[in-house]
């Protein structure tokens, strides 16, 4: 579905994103997880058009996208979400939502009926009318999520939907995603929250400045020496086997 | 009371305009006002729809103007077809002005220098030639009857203008209720979530741009008509520009009626104030400077904000 070779990114004289290359297929969710300015939300930039990778290639079931703006991107079925929100503050949520769905649909009982649909399927229902500004930070999310659901797209890159959630809103938007894979939408996210990542992908990529140091089943990844360095520092994963084996001997 | 109730009787109201009054004044004054509302929704279009602020709608009025005149004094194009053609022209023209300052992301202040711009080299373009009439303007030869679109009877303009502002509420609700008007709010509102939810930035820009030009470039012709005169000043000046953005700013941004209530409000407001002073030129622009003050300091949403829902709905908390 989504093919990503050496793909590479610079601003000035930071490599934000050096040679990364993944592949997502077909109705999984694969996460892209790594510590903080590792270059995730950039490469979702880079794969989506946002930025203009420097090297590498993207291409979208086949197709060469690499440097398409992002509405064209869009309109071939890749859609991002923000992880910063950006709602239509003035608009109401149905007409937020209705943006989206006006992708493949001219007309506008189409989009209203579509965007119905598609806030029932994110728990929005109840919110239709409200000005999305009014939104709390978790219904902002969920407005992300709907507004990009809305373009009817193949894959769906979601940039940590999950931040800044409290633990109840977490279990409650991951069955939400689990059944946005379930009605054939592939699915790529990044995140923070290691409890859904865990329980909700197949695969992860791990990033590290800006390089694909490690990927794999995510219980694969979470074990991996490199990806605990990444994320603790230099010699922490002897340091922590140490422990463990101390804890064993005592 | 909505705001949209109030417009549709406001604008009722004034369809009854020529049938009572029978002072040539007033008459001519109502018919200013419904031209400059049609002059404010063209500007809202792209202003209060699509978030583009230009500062220089005098240069689509201009050409509207100045196109249909040349059109008939010097190359003695038949009447209508010259206000088709010199609308059909403010259209292509902010067409490509669209084209070039869009692609290059020119926003904001920018967009509004860039506009603003454009108008004053008009200004001084159509001042300079003799072709255009120079620095004394151009007169359409004085010839009544339908067949040149010149009218004995004033109220025959008046129920034209009227008819305008009535087009130019449906393009503002066609606006509200179509997947193109949208596209340019969900612009207007955030232009990386647009463009991530696969709208094209600067199509959608430059066919507003042009559907507002073409929209300025109708009242252009509307006056050359009306008056059988046009100079530099009164095409391509500034005072026609700001007052293109200041009926919707007072009358309220992005709402079908806000044009017309900020043209009703500002225009007896002016007419107001040169009664009690025995006509003092330019105490109208002191006196908008001042609505516009207050308006956005006790008005942010404008008259029609005035009409909205009061008891605003609190932003409901807790699981969202």
């Amino acid at each position: 579905m989504l093919e990503v070779r050496d793909l590479g990114k610079r601003f000035g004289g930071i490599k934000a994103v050096d040679g990364a290359s993944l592949d997502v297929a077909k109705g999984e969710i694969v996460a892209l997880i790594g510590p903080n300015g590792a270059g995730k939300t950039t490469l979702f930039a880079a794969i989506t058009g946002f930025v203009p990778p420097d090297t590498g290639h993207v291409r979208l079931m086949g197709e060469p996208i690499t440097g398409l703006p992002p509405d064209r991107v869009c309109a071939r079925g890749m859609v991002r979400t923000f992880q910063i929100v950006q709602p239509f503050g003035a608009l109401t949520v149905r007409e937020n939502i209705a943006v989206g769905a006006h992708l493949h649909r001219p007309r506008r009982r189409d989009a209203l009926a579509r965007a119905e649909q598609v806030a029932a399927q994110v728990g929005l229902d109840r919110r239709l009318d409200q000005p999305a500004a009014t939104l709390t930070v978790a219904g902002r999310k969920r407005l992300e999520l709907a507004r990009a659901l809305a373009t009817d797209p193949k894959l769906l890159l979601l940039d940590e939907v999950m931040a800044g959630l409290n633990p109840t809103e977490i279990t409650e938007i991951v069955p939400v995603i689990r059944a946005i894979r379930d009605s054939g939408v592939t699915v790529m996210l990044i995140e923070h929250v290691m409890q859904a990542v865990m329980s909700l992908s197949d695969r992860a990529y791990v990033l590290n400045n800006g390089r694909i140091i490690a990927s794999g089943s995510t219980a694969q990844v979470a074990s991996d020496p490199q990806v605990i360095e990444a994320y603790l520092g230099h010699g922490a994963a002897a340091r922590l086997n140490s422990q463990l084996q101390d804890g064993h001997a005592s | 009371m909505t705001a949209r109730l109030a417009g549709t009787i406001l604008l009722a109201a004034l369809l009854c305009v020529p049938f009572v009054v029978h002072s040539e004044f007033w008459l001519s004054f109502w018919l200013l006002v419904l031209m400059f509302t049609f002059l404010g929704q063209s500007w809202n279009v792209l202003g209060g729809y699509g978030g583009q602020f230009s500062f220089g709608h005098a240069l689509f009025f201009g050409i509207g103007a100045y196109g249909t005149a040349v059109l008939q004094v010097r190359l003695g194009v038949n009447a209508y077809a010259a206000a088709a053609i010199a609308i059909a022209l403010g259209a292509l023209i902010a067409a490509v002005i669209g084209l070039l300052v869009f692609r290059y992301r020119l926003r904001g202040a920018y967009f509004a220098l860039v506009t603003l711009a454009f108008a004053e080299v008009a200004r001084v373009l159509v001042a300079s030639f003799q072709f255009t009439g120079s620095g004394f303007g151009m007169l359409v030869p004085l010839s009544r009857g339908i067949e040149n679109f010149q009218f004995a009877d004033r109220r025959a303009f008046y129920l034209i203008a009227w008819g305008l502002v009535v087009l130019g509420s449906l393009i503002a609700l066609w606006l509200e209720n179509s997947r193109f008007g949208a596209q340019l709010m969900a612009v207007r509102e955030n232009e990386d979530a647009a463009q991530a939810l696969g709208i094209d930035l600067v199509r959608t820009k430059v066919l507003a741009l042009a559907l507002s030009g073409g929209m300025a470039a109708t009242v252009g012709v509307f006056y050359v008509q009306n008056y059988l005169f046009v100079d530099s000043h009164i095409a391509f000046g500034p005072a026609m520009s700001i007052e293109a953005l200041l009926v919707c700013i007072v009358g309220g941004l992005g709402t079908v009626f806000g044009p017309l209530f900020g043209a009703v409000v500002l225009h007896a407001l002016g007419e107001a104030a040169k009664q009690a002073t025995g006509n003092a030129p330019g105490l109208n622009l002191v006196l908008y400077g001042v609505v516009l003050i207050v308006a956005l300091r006790f008005l942010p949403h404008g008259v029609a904000g005035l009409f909205a829902r009061r008891p605003r709905r609190k932003p409901e908390a807790a699981n969202a």
